[in-house]
């Protein structure tokens, strides 16, 4: 039961109640209860943590991973004793250190606390270190770098057998030592096992002792039989490499963390149970894009594949195979990745490049390939592959967005931008792509292209020529250039704007007018990133300015921006995407008014998708994830959701009535049936029909209006059923925040937000005959 | 140094039996190892592991077994016959049909009083060590199938047997067999096939470990019967199990060439709960690993490819030192070649005949290359082809080239040659000395006139030959009257002196004038592996199996000075690290201080006049000397000058010409002529 997160977060399982530590890096150690979610306690140590150990034994004791003090150069951790004072306090100093072992590794796999917490052992670089604490004695044993044969023998990992005196540890090389009798100086044996090709990431005992499992970059979970060392039995293709793995107390599930942002849950007997998939991370080539159908995010996932991944539910929704082949874990080989992608304006159409060779300098090979919608399958199906479709690689491609004609442009290197349309349905065949026009500049290396809003106009940037061509006759209708520099970025205004053409170079933003074919305005901004919102004119520029980004937001009819956010985040935003929102909001404050049709989500350097929201949704947020506090005393059923639900309805009502006096104690006015219903003994219960009358009574409010209807009830009880089930990896994804509020907005709480009334509205109208029909059953 | 003409010799094509069986004896720290050709082999552990005695093999002995009770030594083998071995004299003392079949197993009690033999036909027989021989007892409980694999309890009083897909443990006294085991298939194709027991061990608390063809080592508990458990330690057949003294650990030998180590460790430290644990693997074989022991310091196999690997457990050893070492013992300790200087003849001894070769000649005049051409090619003389069972035991030719003589352990041969230009003949010489019926070791002296011939009891009889016949002259016995054979014999060139060492590492010194001993060389603690008289100064120059260097003065009844330099000044740590024994002494009549050595991986000349080499300093210097400036050179060079250009070496010699004879047999050629191994799944193949 791991976490890991932005803040360096380790928690480890208090094995014989329901609570678990945390660390961090603030320097805090935190006691949870984690069915409830109430943090217990904080102890303050004052230094960076980097990893935390429990051991049953060492009551009152934890063991935990800090930096060395004497020297803040030194990279080398040691690991510490810390006795947590016993005070009713919430927030306690624990100021009680005692060093156990010096020089060692920050990893928190590579520290293991052994049988029956009698010794701790921990590895770095090519030493193990044995602690036993009876005997108060140190045993430090090491290995050569390589041998005869290669062998890379630096440790990775340790754990240690939960009922023997036996450690295994894992090496660069791919073996894992299991490593007895090292009490003594010189009579210690070790046997060697080897199976993975790669570092061994992780190892994990099960409680009982009966097996071994170790994970590593082939993503492949292996169990070996402690009884029988050659046995052993594989999980393949489980994602990205494993780096970790842990085993629940009664050794019935494992689970595996991927440096994918996965986390698998897999029952002992090694079949897969459950996938939590948050937004795969890696290297991203494509642009973030917006399917316009399920609304998802698309980016690069796994390798070789686009992920659909879904903002609002924050999780992947399924991952599209564009290279179909299969991936080889494996480092430092050069395999197909998808580079470019685009969406046309209706989701019907998908264009994606895959390109191999991106990292060596080797031979170049690509391919463009099409995929169309099938309604019956419900998934992308591949129409079209062009494996030559350029002398040399892409650099951009784009749909028209016009409605009539399916097109789609794309420039290379060989310094041509083609034209491709799609044919027209033959009886026998599928409608096929085919190149329709070949253009070029005076043999300049094309770098951009966009289309206008009605698709009418092609903008192509050759260097610092920006050349505009009519999409009917593909005839150059007119060259703009504005040296020096050459072009960035090229990117058409929207709607009333879009008579504007925007194009951006190292050192300006450029705005012309394409009425008059002249330069409206520009401004003197390194601008690294463009996009503008599909639903209205504003356009979203990113700038880099000493270290951190800019965000401006502006019209392109008028050179002021009409938001703007200093330092948005560290380093260079990688990509951004604006989102259109379901239903707009109306919010009245005029600086986030470009937030209402859409929403900017961007992917900074670390991989982090941060967004912009309002102080409205950021409650609403928080309001969702009260509905997961649960008393402990009510066994969690789908009634019982049922009626928290109902309970949360009639807080709401009353706070935003009542102006925010309503609290949990206050409970709702039916209880006391309901209780009656549930707390007298079944055999004194008068008859059911006779106490449902007066059950569903109480679930009726006098008011009939302010009742949820059947479908977002629904809806809300399915996904809060998951939430049960994944609890803590629900949180965990939380704080992962991959989908990070940031940018909170100012915004006095209204009474009833338009939305809400719209939602009230149709409550009101939604029938209830299935109560009916529920009780006369 | 100077530079020599070598003949690189390969046409030598001696190959080494595989090894079938290894006994160790405790208390005198000797292996007994038994090879697939009959011979057997004695090594000694606390010599640095020198080849003590090599008891020659018989055609159709397939020796299968070996024990040690206390210093006797019994073998069994498929022809049904147990042998006792007289270690003194290199031979076998008696044979004895066992009357069963052929014989699978053999084993002693710990009390030495018995010998048990698993047989063919399903029997257990039962042998009462007497003092002069062995007698039938009496046979256990008669079994269905046969018995492949023997282990006594340390009490006595239970037997252990290895069967066809059981075990059986039987009660001594009643002879009845008190647990059946029944041992499960391999999977899969092997499930038809029978599963072979081929090894058990019997421990003191009860336990029977069991190695068998399903590649399974298997734990019982004796008392119930059962299983405790079982580990699949090869996808091939576990072949052979040797448990420590203390029984704490346990080596297993598989076909897949590997050794696994076993060791009985403690669940949890510190406490009496103990298990078997899979702990090492060795990998020094590439055939069947046929016989492992497990001896407390190290882990010796042996096996199909013919190797004998000594591999050192470190953790058990204290200090620092040679027993560090991985040591692999591929050709004997003794010389198998002779050469006949004046003649330009190579004797070659293989085990069932002798070849004799004339060497090249080369073009002196295309000397400018690495290579020179050959002008004429060697050429294959002689095929003799022994008659009788018996292997070869030691052969000669004389340095004139006309005598050859050989011994087996029955008979005793002397031919004459005759070299009519291409016409090759040889004469047996009939009516030899009735004493001469047997040789340990075989010398002629350097004029060809007479011949020396180790008897037992470390006396030598001398011959002498001429055309008409041979003649003995007189017997010579040493002071000490030592019963052990003599395994090295040495004459002087001018023939005044005659050397012997025996495997008792004593050194006597005959003289040939007075037909009586001289003086006996003080007794050291390693045995003598090659020794020579320098043919100007007298002096007996000895090598020994810990690599030390004595050089004895003859006349004067005391070492040398130089020898005494040695032994003060110590030699290098790089020097006496090296894994084989010097098997060959001889010197350059052109420079006297100079003596040539060699072993199996290289020969140095050691030059008497230069200083010996400090332990800091570097000791394979050749190449940075060749760098130096004349002048500087001379500040740099020390005694020691190694050549390791070549491999395997077999035997080196230096002719009358100065030109030099290297007899070399790599060892790549002797693993090509192996059978394949079993096949194996390597990764990424």
């Amino acid at each position: 039961m791991k976490k890991s997160g932005g803040i360096q977060v380790i928690t480890f399982l208090f094995s014989s109640s329901l609570q678990v530590y945390s660390c961090s890096a603030d320097g805090t150690v935190r006691l949870w209860d984690f069915i409830d979610g109430i943090l217990i306690k904080i102890f303050t140590i004052g230094y960076p943590i980097f990893s935390l150990y429990v051991s049953e034994k060492h009551a009152g004791v934890i063991f935990i991973i800090i930096p060395m003090a004497s020297n803040k150069h030194d990279e080398s951790c040691q690991l510490v004793a810390v006795h947590l004072p016993k005070v009713p306090e919430q927030e306690v100093e624990a100021r009680e250190l005692s060093a156990v072992l010096c020089k060692i590794s920050t990893n928190p796999g590579s520290t293991a606390v052994g049988q029956g917490g009698e010794y701790i052992a921990s590895v770095k670089d090519l030493g193990l270190m044995v602690y036993f604490f009876r005997t108060q004695k140190m045993q430090r044993f090491s290995l050569k770098a390589t041998d005869k044969k290669g062998a890379k023998n630096a440790f990775t990992c340790v754990a240690c057998h939960p009922k023997w005196d036996c450690i295994a540890t894992g090496h660069e090389d791919g073996k894992i030592r299991l490593w007895r009798n090292f009490s003594q100086k010189k009579e210690y044996t070790y046997s060697t096992q080897h199976w993975h090709h790669d570092a061994v990431n992780t190892l994990c005992f099960t409680p009982e002792g009966m097996h071994l499992l170790s994970g590593g970059l082939e993503s492949v979970l292996v169990q070996w039989h402690c009884e029988e060392v050659n046995k052993k039995d594989f999980l393949p293709r489980l994602g990205g490499p494993i780096s970790h793995i842990c085993v629940s107390p009664d050794g019935q599930m494992y689970s595996t963390s991927h440096t994918d942002n996965k986390i698998n849950i897999i029952h002992c007997s090694l079949k897969l149970s459950a996938v939590i998939q948050g937004l795969v991370k890696g290297n991203v080539w494509t642009d973030l894009m917006i399917d316009s159908r399920t609304r998802a995010l698309v980016m690069n996932g796994r390798p070789g594949h686009l992920q659909f991944y879904s903002l609002q539910q924050d999780k992947q929704l399924y991952s599209l195979d564009i290279v179909q082949q299969e991936y080889i874990n494996q480092k430092g080989l050069d395999q197909f990745d998808v580079v470019k992608a685009a969406f046309n304006v209706k989701g019907t159409w998908l264009a994606t490049v895959e390109e191999k060779g991106h990292c060596a300098s080797s031979d170049l090979e690509f391919s463009l390939k099409l995929w169309g919608y099938n309604e019956q399958a419900q998934s992308f199906e591949l129409n079209t592959t062009i494996t030559a479709a350029h002398q040399d690689r892409i650099t951009s491609l784009c749909f028209s967005p016009s409605t009539e004609t399916t097109m789609l442009v794309t420039t290379a290197l060989d310094g041509q931008f083609k034209v491709w349309l799609l044919g027209a349905d033959s009886e026998k065949e599928q409608a096929s792509w085919s190149c329709d026009y070949v253009g070029s500049y005076h043999g300049l290396q094309p770098t951009n292209c966009c289309f206008s809003s009605d698709g009418s106009l092609l903008a192509v940037s050759f260097k610092e020529v920006v050349t505009v061509w009519s999409s009917d006759t593909w005839g150059l209708q007119t060259t703009l250039c504005q040296p020096p520099g050459s072009i960035r970025e090229l990117c058409f205004g929207r709607l009333s704007c879009s008579k504007y053409l925007l194009g951006t170079t190292t050192n300006n933003l450029y705005c012309w007018n394409l009425l008059t074919c002249s330069l409206e305005w520009s401004t003197p901004v390194d601008v690294c990133l463009l996009r503008s919102d599909p639903l209205s004119e504003n356009v979203a520029a990113f700038c880099i300015h000493s270290g951190d980004t800019d965000l401006f937001v502006f019209r392109p009819s008028e050179p002021r921006p009409l938001f703007t956010q200093k330092a948005v985040c560290g380093g260079k935003v990688q990509r951004c995407v604006f989102a259109p929102r379901e239903e707009p909001l109306d919010s009245c404050d005029e600086r986030f008014q470009w937030l209402n049709r859409s929403r900017l989500y961007f992917l900074t350097e670390q991989m982090e998708l941060l967004t912009f929201s309002t102080r409205v949704e950021d409650e609403r947020i928080l309001n969702s994830r009260k509905q997961l506090l649960v008393d402990d005393s009510v066994a969690v059923t789908p009634f019982y959701l049922l009626l928290g639900k109902h309970r949360q309805q009639q807080e709401e009502k009353q706070s935003s009535v009542v102006s925010q006096v309503a609290d949990r104690a206050q409970l709702p006015q039916a209880s006391v049936a309901v209780k009656e219903l549930l707390h007298t003994p079944a055999h004194v219960l008068p008859a059911a029909s006779f106490l449902c009358s007066m059950f569903v009574n109480s679930l009726l409010i006098s008011k009939a209006g302010s009742r949820e209807g059947k479908e977002p009830s629904e809806q809300d009880m399915d996904s809060e059923k998951e939430e049960d089930e994944s609890e803590e990896e629900m949180e965990t994804h939380d704080s992962q925040q991959e989908v990070r509020t940031q940018g909170s907005v100012e915004e006095a709480p209204l009474p009833l937000s338009k939305a809400e009334e719209k939602e009230l509205r149709r409550v009101r109208k939604t029938d209830f005959s299935w109560v009916t029909s529920l009780t006369s059953s | 140094m100077g530079e020599f003409k070598v003949h690189r010799v390969r046409f030598f094509d001696y190959m080494p039996s595989a090894i079938r069986a290894m006994a160790f004896q405790p208390q005198r720290e000797k292996i007994a190892v038994a090879r697939t050709d009959g011979s057997v082999e004695i090594f000694n552990r606390a010599d640095s592991f020198f080849q003590d005695k090599v008891i020659p093999g018989q055609e159709q002995v397939a020796t299968e077994a070996l024990v040690w009770v206390g210093d006797r030594l019994f073998s069994a083998g498929l022809n049904g016959e147990i042998v006792e071995y007289d270690l003194d004299n290199n031979k076998a003392k008696y044979t004895l049909d066992a009357y069963g079949g052929p014989i699978w197993a053999i084993t002693s009690n710990k009390q030495g009083t018995h010998l048990a033999v698993g047989c063919e036909d399903g029997t257990v027989k039962l042998f009462e060590v007497c003092e002069h021989g062995i007698q039938f007892e009496r046979n256990l409980a008669k079994q269905k199938g046969r018995i492949i694999s023997l282990s006594w309890h340390p009490s006595g009083l239970k037997i252990v047997a290895g069967m066809m897909d059981v075990i059986r443990v039987f009660d001594v006294e009643t002879g009845l067999s008190v647990h059946r085991l029944l041992v499960e298939r391999g999977i899969g194709t092997s499930r038809s096939q029978e599963c072979v027991v081929w090894s058990v061990v019997y421990l003191s608390d009860g336990t029977i470990i069991s190695g068998d063809s399903s590649g399974k080592v298997k734990i019982w508990d004796d008392h119930t019967g059962t299983l405790i458990k079982s580990h699949q330690v090869t996808k091939w057949d576990v072949l052979t199990l040797s448990v420590s003294q203390d029984e704490t650990s346990l080596v297993v030998g598989t076909s897949e060439g590997t050794v696994v180590q076993f060791q009985f460790l403690s669940v949890v430290l510190g406490q009496d709960n103990k298990e078997w644990a899979r702990t090492r693997t060795f990998k020094n074989h590439t055939h069947d690993v046929r016989a492992v022991l497990e001896i407390n310091t190290a882990v010796v196999s042996g096996g199909m490819d013919t190797q004998f690997v000594v591999r050192p457990l470190l953790d058990k050893i204290e200090e620092k030192g040679p027993d560090h070492t991985l040591r692999k013992v591929q050709f004997p300790h003794r010389s198998l070649v002779s050469c006949a200087k004046k003649a330009g003849l190579l004797l070659f001894q293989y085990p069932g005949h002798l070849e004799l070769w004339r060497l090249g000649e080369s073009d002196e005049n295309s000397s400018t290359e690495r290579v020179l051409t050959v002008k004429r090619n060697p050429e294959k003389l002689l095929h003799l082809k022994i008659k009788g069972q018996e292997h070869i035991c030691c052969s000669a030719v004389s340095p004139c080239g006309e005598w050859i003589t050989y011994s087996t352990v029955a008979s005793f041969r002397i031919y004459r040659l005759n070299c009519d230009n291409n016409n090759v003949s040889i004469t047996k010489i009939s009516k030899l000395p009735n004493v001469l019926s047997s040789a340990n070791q075989i010398c002629f002296s350097s004029d060809s006139s007479h011949l020396f011939v180790a008897s037992t009891c470390s006396s030598v009889h001398v011959v002498s030959l001429n055309l008409s016949g041979c003649k003995l002259v007189c017997t010579l016995k040493p002071k000490s009257g030592s019963g052990q054979a003599i395994n090295l014999l040495a004459a002087s060139e001018d023939g005044k002196w005659l050397a012997s060492a025996n495997s008792d590492h004593e050194v006597q010194v005959y003289n040939l004038k007075k037909m009586k001993p001289h003086c006996t060389v003080p007794v050291y603690s390693s045995g003598v592996s090659a020794m020579a008289i320098h043919p100007t100064t007298d002096n007996l120059f000895m090598v020994h199996a810990d690599q030390q260097l004595f050089e004895y003065s003859i006349e004067e009844k005391k070492y040398t000075d130089w020898s005494r330099q040695v032994q003060r000044h110590g030699l290098h740590s790089l020097w006496l690290e090296r894994d084989t024994p010097v098997t060959n002494v001889t010197f350059n009549p052109k420079n006297p201080a100079h003596i040539i050595l060699h072993d199996m991986f290289m020969f140095c000349i050691i030059d008497q006049t230069l200083p010996l080499p400090e332990n800091s300093s570097q000791f394979y210097n050749q190449l940075t000397l060749r760098s130096l400036p004349e002048k500087e050179r001379k500040k740099h060079s020390h005694a020691f000058k190694m050549c390791k250009n070549f491999k395997g070496v077999l035997f080196v010699e230096l002719m009358e010409d100065q030109s030099l004879v290297v007899v070399e047999r790599p060892p790549l050629d002797i693993t090509a002529q192996l059978p394949a191994p079993v096949r194996q799944k390597k990764f990424a193949t």
